[in-house]
């Protein structure tokens, strides 16, 4: 049919409004972007330039703030600096600079790996979960489906803050306190109800008959669904577990009421950056973008997942 | 291969019959045919068997087992379905190899592989065997899901209307191979469509649904020939065979109580230049044969004539009824 290529194609939109589109969405990603670039760049300025007024575009790259970020640091006088000997890394000699020497390494490393262990867990948990729960409800009369949908759907319809009293005393009850499983299990139960929604939706357009003809095959239920339904789900998958990923790795509230210590998570860390020794603003946006690192990789990863159509019909309709 | 058996079998959804008291049997090596009209629960007898449903009432035997308690795969049987064709995230060669990975067979992976291409040979697409097959026609595809259900040595093929999708040259082809593959294998086969050729050239022996029941069930020459209603009458004949009431048309020796006569082709004579009873509407050429349609009174009838016949539209014939089929007044042939 010609009209597919006329300049009034129902299916591709014209040159023009092509244009408007694209500025649209490029002006919209840069101004979200501007504050990422903003911390980036803090991350590399010296403390002085990173609260100069008014604010330096250009300045003198250093990595102080990322040493200040991996280290403590204690005051000493420049005659017991001056008897040291030559200085073991840049790290050494930015601090020594500051009248200060390297004490030993900070807490933000077992802070970090405490976000990843309980992020990367509860999102696991969550999606596994979510998804065995997802099919149940896709493909089974479960008695009084719709009444359990609903109720799993409300658990999502307060902010979870609202429970944190009484979670707080029950952990505290239960031992589970301050412990990575503690986080895994409540950033799972938050997850798992967004996680059961989204993967019905994406379980649900799966036609059935990929299962009988498995079945037929030779395969039983679980056969079939490990075989022919998850690999069709995998763009459900990913998009779920980003969403899950990105909530375990960002919250913040229950983080700062239910760690404090071994199991303490990344972000009520960053805060407490700024205390030590005056505010020392490169080391705090040097924390947030290494913790940015992460979900930009996942994301990256699971890209071509998440832009792939589902199944592209190859069922005859 | 083995026989199989269906007695007194009956499936509900809700308020809707989809098979009722249907009783069949598949004897070993046999191909039949159901035919019906959309609904009548062809497909639902299928997925019975299947196991893929299960029966309301009633008891089906497989090779002499009771499979009542059977998950489909363990009942050996094989399904190309009607709506669908292959797995998605698969190749072609996958898609035809997942039967033979399942771990209910645990075959070698050369033994896998022979089998594989003997039969994408079979269907003719071993030329695409590593192409994804949602790259495929709907006629290729179609092709690789019949091929799905050949790698395997089934108890029983249950085809719903595999050849729906394909252009009318390649069904005729694959028609033929189809058969030809049954007779070699001596496969168990009951196969479903709505193409009454199909029905006529596969079959052993035909059965007609209509709304969930078994009709009648026979050879295709039988069906044909001897149609025990009025419903089963129309489902076979080309073009369809005409219902006329009984006072319509000239013939003395319709039993007492017929209703209703049905006049296929060879049972209407047409006279020409004589008692002039009927009218020529329009003629269809076919190339072959012509389509005539007649009017006699206020009935319609349609008739297959040599194109060589000299009528034209307007003309007036005489039409005379041959040994035609009388039905009574519940639709059920009278003799
Ligand atoms: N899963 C189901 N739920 C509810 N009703 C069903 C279901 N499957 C079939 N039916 C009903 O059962 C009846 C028979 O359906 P079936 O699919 O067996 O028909 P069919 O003969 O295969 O028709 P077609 O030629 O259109 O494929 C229909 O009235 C249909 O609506
Ligand atoms: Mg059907």
């Amino acid at each position: 049919m010609s009209s597919v290529n006329s300049a009034h194609s129902v299916v591709e939109p014209g040159a023009m409004s092509k244009r408007i589109a694209a500025s649209i969405v490029i002006a919209y990603a840069v101004i979200t972007m501007i504050p990422l670039v903003w911390i980036f760049m803090t991350s590399f300025k010296s403390p002085p330039d990173s609260i100069s007024y008014p604010p330096k575009i250009m300045f003198q790259p250093t990595l102080e703030g990322y040493c200040n970020l991996f280290t403590t640091r204690t005051r000493q006088t420049s005659e017991y600096i001056a008897s040291l000997g030559t200085p073991t890394s840049t790290c050494d000699e930015t601090t020594r600079s500051r009248n200060m020497v390297i004490a030993g390494p900070s807490n933000y490393w077992p802070r970090f790996k405490n976000s990843l262990l309980i992020a990367f867990g509860s999102t696991f948990l969550a999606v596994s979960l979510g998804t065995l729960a997802a099919y149940g409800f896709s493909r089974f009369r479960v008695p009084l489906a719709d009444d359990l949908l609903f109720f799993i759907l409300s658990t999502r319809m307060m902010p979870p803050i609202a429970v944190a009293i009484p979670i707080y005393l029950m952990y505290r009850q239960l031992g589970l306190s301050d412990t990575a499983l503690g986080m895994i299990l409540l950033y799972t139960a938050v997850n798992v109800s967004l996680a059961v929604w989204l993967l019905k939706g994406f379980i649900d357009e799966i036609p059935r008959e990929y299962e009988e003809a498995a079945m037929i095959d030779g395969y039983t239920r679980m056969q079939a669904f490990f075989k022919v339904v998850l690999p069709q789900a995998t763009t459900g998958i990913a998009a779920t577990a980003i969403f899950c990923l990105i909530f375990a790795w960002n919250e913040y509230a229950f983080a700062v009421l239910l760690t404090s210590g071994e199991a303490q998570t990344a972000p009520p860390f960053i805060p407490t950056i700024i205390g030590e020794g005056g505010q020392d603003w490169p080391a705090v946006a040097a924390a947030t973008t290494i913790f940015l690192v992460p979900i930009l990789v996942f994301t990256i990863l699971l890209r071509k997942q998440l832009l792939r159509g589902i199944t592209f019909g190859a069922v005859r309709k | 291969m083995a026989e199989v058996i269906l007695k007194g079998i009956s499936k509900s959804f809700g308020e809707t019959r989809a098979v009722s008291n249907l009783d069949l049997i598949i004897a070993d090596g046999e191909c039949v045919v159901l035919l019906g009209p959309t609904g009548a629960g062809k497909t639902t007898t299928l997925r019975l068997i299947a196991g893929l449903e299960r029966a309301d009432s009633g008891r089906i035997t497989i090779g002499g087992y009771d499979v009542a308690q059977e998950a489909p795969a363990g009942r050996d049987v094989a399904f190309v379905f009607q709506q669908y064709s292959l797995y998605p995230h698969l190749s072609v060669y996958e898609n035809l190899a997942f039967p033979l990975r399942s771990p209910a067979r645990r075959l070698g992976k050369d033994e896998i592989d022979r089998r594989v291409r003997d039969v994408a040979r079979m269907v003719r697409i071993d030329h695409k065997l590593e192409n994804r097959s949602t790259r495929l026609s709907g006629g290729e595809m179609q092709r690789v899901a019949i091929g799905r259900a050949l790698v395997r040595r089934p108890s029983i093929f249950l085809m719903d209307e595999p050849l729906s999708s394909l252009d009318a040259k390649l069904r005729a082809e694959l028609r033929l191979e189809l058969k030809r593959i049954q007779k070699e294998l001596g496969a168990t086969l009951l196969y479903v469509t709505h193409d009454q050729i199909e029905a006529m050239t596969m079959a052993d022996r035909i059965g007609i649904l209509a709304e969930g029941r078994l009709v009648q069930i026979g050879t295709p020459r039988d069906i044909y020939s001897n149609p025990a209603n009025t419903h089963v009458a129309a489902r076979l004949g080309q073009p369809h065979i005409n219902l006329i009431p009984v006072d319509v048309l000239p013939d003395g020796r319709a039993p007492a109580g017929t209703r209703t006569v049905g006049a296929r082709t060879e049972h209407l004579e047409i006279s020409l230049g004589g008692n002039a009873n009927a009218q020529i509407d329009w003629v269809e050429h076919l190339g072959d044969q012509n389509h005539l349609h007649i009017r006699v009174g206020d009935c319609k009838l349609i008739t297959l004539a040599n194109p060589y016949l000299p009528v034209k539209p307007g003309d007036k014939i005489g039409l005379a009824l041959k040994n035609p089929l009388y039905f009574g007044a519940d639709g059920n042939r009278m003799y």
